[in-house]
C-alpha cells in the first residue's frame, strides 16, 4: 500500500498532535504550565473591560442583607501606631494621598466624613467562596483623586494598610477604571455604624466588582503609580505576591 | 490507514454488521478529546476550590454564620458529608483523610481528587479559570459547527418515532438487558443516547459555564441577568456543583457503556472516525 497523506489524515493528525502535545507539555514542562496558567487572568481581565467598564455591581435592599457579616483576614492590626489610633478614636489619624499626583494631601477622618458620601448595599465575595451582603457608606475614591489630580503617567492606585502578616504590611492595587468607578468608595461606615476594627476601621476600600482580598482594610496611604513593578514583589498586592492570587480578581 | 475502506452512506447500499462506516466527524472527535483533558482539569481544580469553603448555600448571600444545605467537614476524628439534616460518615474519603505522605488532613476532597494535590487555592483557581476558556470556547465552537453541519438536527435530535412512549420504554428494556443495537440500526444513536448527549450538550455543560460566569462579581455587573436567572451567587455556586455531579454521573455511565459495547471499536471510532457495525444476531 502506498503512503498516501490525505487532507483528512493531515487535519486529524494535526488536531491530535495539538491536544496530546499540549497535555504532555502541561505535565512535563513547568515553564509551559506557568505560561498557560497566566493566560486565563489576562483573557478575563481584557474581556471584562470590553464588556463594561462602568457597569454597576448589583445593589440590594436592607431586607436582603446578611444577618451576620463575618470578618476575614486580619481583624486587629498589631502595630503600636494603630493601637494608639484606636485609643484616641482615630482623632489624629490621617490618610495620606501621594505618588504621581499634582498636589499630595492628607485627610483627617473628619474631613473625609465631611465630603459628599455614597451609601450602597452590596455583596462581598470572598475568594474562598462565601458571600455576605452589607451596607457601606464612604467617600468615592474618584472624588479624592480629583482633589489631588493624577499626573498623566499614573496607571494604578495602590493602597497601603496598617495591618501586617508576619511583619509585611498589607497592600493592594487597582487600575484606574476601578478607581474612578462610581461604586468604588473609601468606606468609613458599615450597616449604619462606624466601621468596626474587625471590618477595617477607620477606612477600607470597597471595589465592588472584585473579590474580598482587593477590599483593603485599615488604609493609611493611597499612592498613584505608573507601574506595579516596584510595589512589594511586583504582582500588585500582598496575596498576589505571597501565594499567587490573581491581581485581577473579577472572578 | 485502515485496511477496510468506509462505505459511502447512500440510500441504496445499506451497510450491514461487520461493515466499517463513518461514525464521528472530525469536529466531534476533536471536541471529545479536548474535553477529556479539559474536564479532568476543571473537575479536579474545582474540587480544590470547593475545599477552600466546603459549604453550599441558596440565595443571595451565604457564609459561615448562615445555613448551608450541604457541608463536608470533620468533627473530632470523623469526616462527614451533611446534606440538609442528614449526615453520613465519610472518614478516609471526605472531610478527613490521609494524604500521600501519610499525614491526616481535615479537608473536604482528598488529595487524589484535586489539582494540585496539596491545598493551594491560588493555583487551583489559575487552572480552573484558564481552562474554563478552553471549555467554553470549545462548547461554543462545537455547537456552531454542529448546527451548520446539521449534526445536531440530524444525529442528536430524537425523531418523532423515537419519542413515542412505547419506543422509549422498549429502549429502556433493551438497555436494562444490556442488548445493544446491531447492524444497520447501530449507525444511529438510540433515543436514550440522544437524551443523554443532548442533556450534556444543551443543559449540563452550558449550565456549568453560565453558573460559573454568575460567580464572577464583575460579570454580575455587566451581565446582570445572570443573577436573576440563577437566584443569586451562592445559588449559582450550588448549581455549579450539582451540574458537575451530573456530568460526573454521565461520564461514569458513558465509560460503562463504551466498555460493554466494545471498547476497541468505540475508541477507534472516536479517534479515526471509523466504526465497525456490530454483527446482527440471528
Amino acid at each position: 500500500m502506498s503512503v498516501l497523506i490525505t487532507r483528512r489524515g493531515l487535519v486529524t493528525g494535526l488536531g491530535f498532535t495539538v491536544i496530546a502535545g499540549g497535555t504532555a507539555g502541561l505535565i512535563v514542562s513547568p515553564s509551559f504550565r506557568q505560561l498557560v496558567l497566566g493566560t486565563g487572568e489576562q483573557l478575563s481581565y481584557q474581556t471584562h473591560r470590553l464588556l463594561g467598564r462602568n457597569a454597576l455591581a448589583p445593589e440590594f435592599t436592607e431586607a436582603q442583607m446578611s444577618p451576620d457579616f463575618r470578618t476575614n483576614g486580619n481583624t486587629m492590626p498589631a502595630s503600636g501606631e494603630y493601637q494608639s489610633h484606636i485609643d484616641s478614636g482615630f482623632a489624629n489619624w490621617q490618610l495620606q494621598v501621594d505618588g504621581l499626583v499634582t498636589t499630595p494631601q492628607s485627610f483627617s477622618l473628619a474631613a473625609l466624613k465631611a465630603m459628599p458620601a455614597r451609601t450602597q448595599i452590596t455583596r462581598h465575595d470572598c475568594v474562598e467562596g462565601w458571600s455576605a451582603i452589607g451596607k457601606w457608606t464612604g467617600v468615592p475614591l474618584a472624588a479624592l483623586l480629583d482633589q489631588v489630580t493624577l499626573q498623566p503617567a499614573a496607571r494604578y492606585i495602590v493602597l497601603h494598610c496598617a495591618d501586617d502578616f508576619s511583619g509585611t504590611a498589607y497592600y493592594e492595587s487597582i487600575d484606574l477604571v476601578d478607581a474612578f468607578h462610581p461604586q468604588t468608595i473609601l468606606a468609613f461606615a458599615m450597616n449604619d455604624q462606624s466601621l468596626s476594627v474587625g471590618h477595617g476601621a477607620p477606612l477600607r476600600l470597597r471595589v465592588e466588582r472584585q473579590l474580598g482580598y482587593k477590599q483593603a482594610k485599615y488604609i493609611m496611604r493611597i499612592e498613584a503609580v505608573a507601574s506595579l513593578a516596584d510595589i512589594g514583589a511586583g504582582a500588585g498586592g500582598f496575596w498576589e505576591d505571597q501565594i499567587g492570587y490573581e491581581w485581577y480578581a473579577g472572578i | 490507514m485502515s485496511n477496510a475502506e468506509p462505505l459511502p452512506m447512500t440510500e441504496t447500499t445499506l451497510p450491514r454488521g461487520g461493515d466499517v462506516v463513518e461514525r464521528h466527524r472530525l469536529s466531534t472527535r476533536m471536541w471529545h478529546w479536548t474535553n477529556v483533558v479539559t474536564f479532568v482539569i476543571m473537575l479536579m481544580s474545582g474540587l480544590m476550590i470547593f475545599n477552600a469553603h466546603p459549604r453550599l448555600y441558596w440565595g443571595n448571600y451565604g457564609a459561615n454564620p448562615d445555613y448551608s444545605w450541604l457541608q463536608i467537614g470533620a468533627q473530632d476524628d470523623t469526616g462527614y458529608l451533611r446534606i440538609g439534616s442528614v449526615s453520613i460518615e465519610t472518614t478516609g474519603v471526605l472531610g478527613r483523610w490521609t494524604d500521600a505522605g501519610g499525614e491526616v488532613r481535615n479537608r473536604a476532597f482528598p488529595w487524589w481528587a484535586t489539582i494540585p494535590q496539596s491545598y493551594n487555592l491560588a493555583l487551583a483557581r489559575r487552572w480552573h479559570l484558564t481552562f474554563a476558556w478552553v471549555f467554553a470556547v470549545g462548547l461554543f465552537a462545537y455547537l456552531i459547527r454542529s448546527l451548520v453541519n446539521r449534526h445536531l438536527q440530524r444525529d442528536l435530535l430524537p425523531t418523532r418515532d423515537q419519542v413515542r412512549p412505547a419506543h422509549i420504554w422498549s429502549d429502556i428494556k433493551h438497555h436494562a438487558r444490556l442488548q445493544f443495537p446491531t447492524g444497520e440500526a447501530a449507525r444511529r444513536y438510540n433515543v436514550l443516547q440522544k437524551f443523554a448527549y443532548l442533556s450534556v450538550l444543551i443543559v449540563l455543560i452550558p449550565g456549568m459555564i453560565l453558573t460559573g460566569l454568575t460567580m464572577s462579581p464583575n460579570l454580575n455587573a455587566s451581565l446582570f441577568w445572570l443573577l436573576d436567572l440563577f437566584g443569586g451567587r451562592p445559588s449559582a455556586r450550588s448549581l455549579h456543583f450539582i451540574f458537575a455531579t451530573g456530568l460526573v454521573l454521565f461520564i461514569l455511565v458513558h465509560l460503562l457503556m463504551v466498555i460493554l459495547a466494545g471498547p476497541i471499536n468505540e475508541l477507534r471510532s472516536m479517534i479515526t472516525g471509523r466504526y465497525r457495525l456490530p454483527q446482527e444476531k440471528n
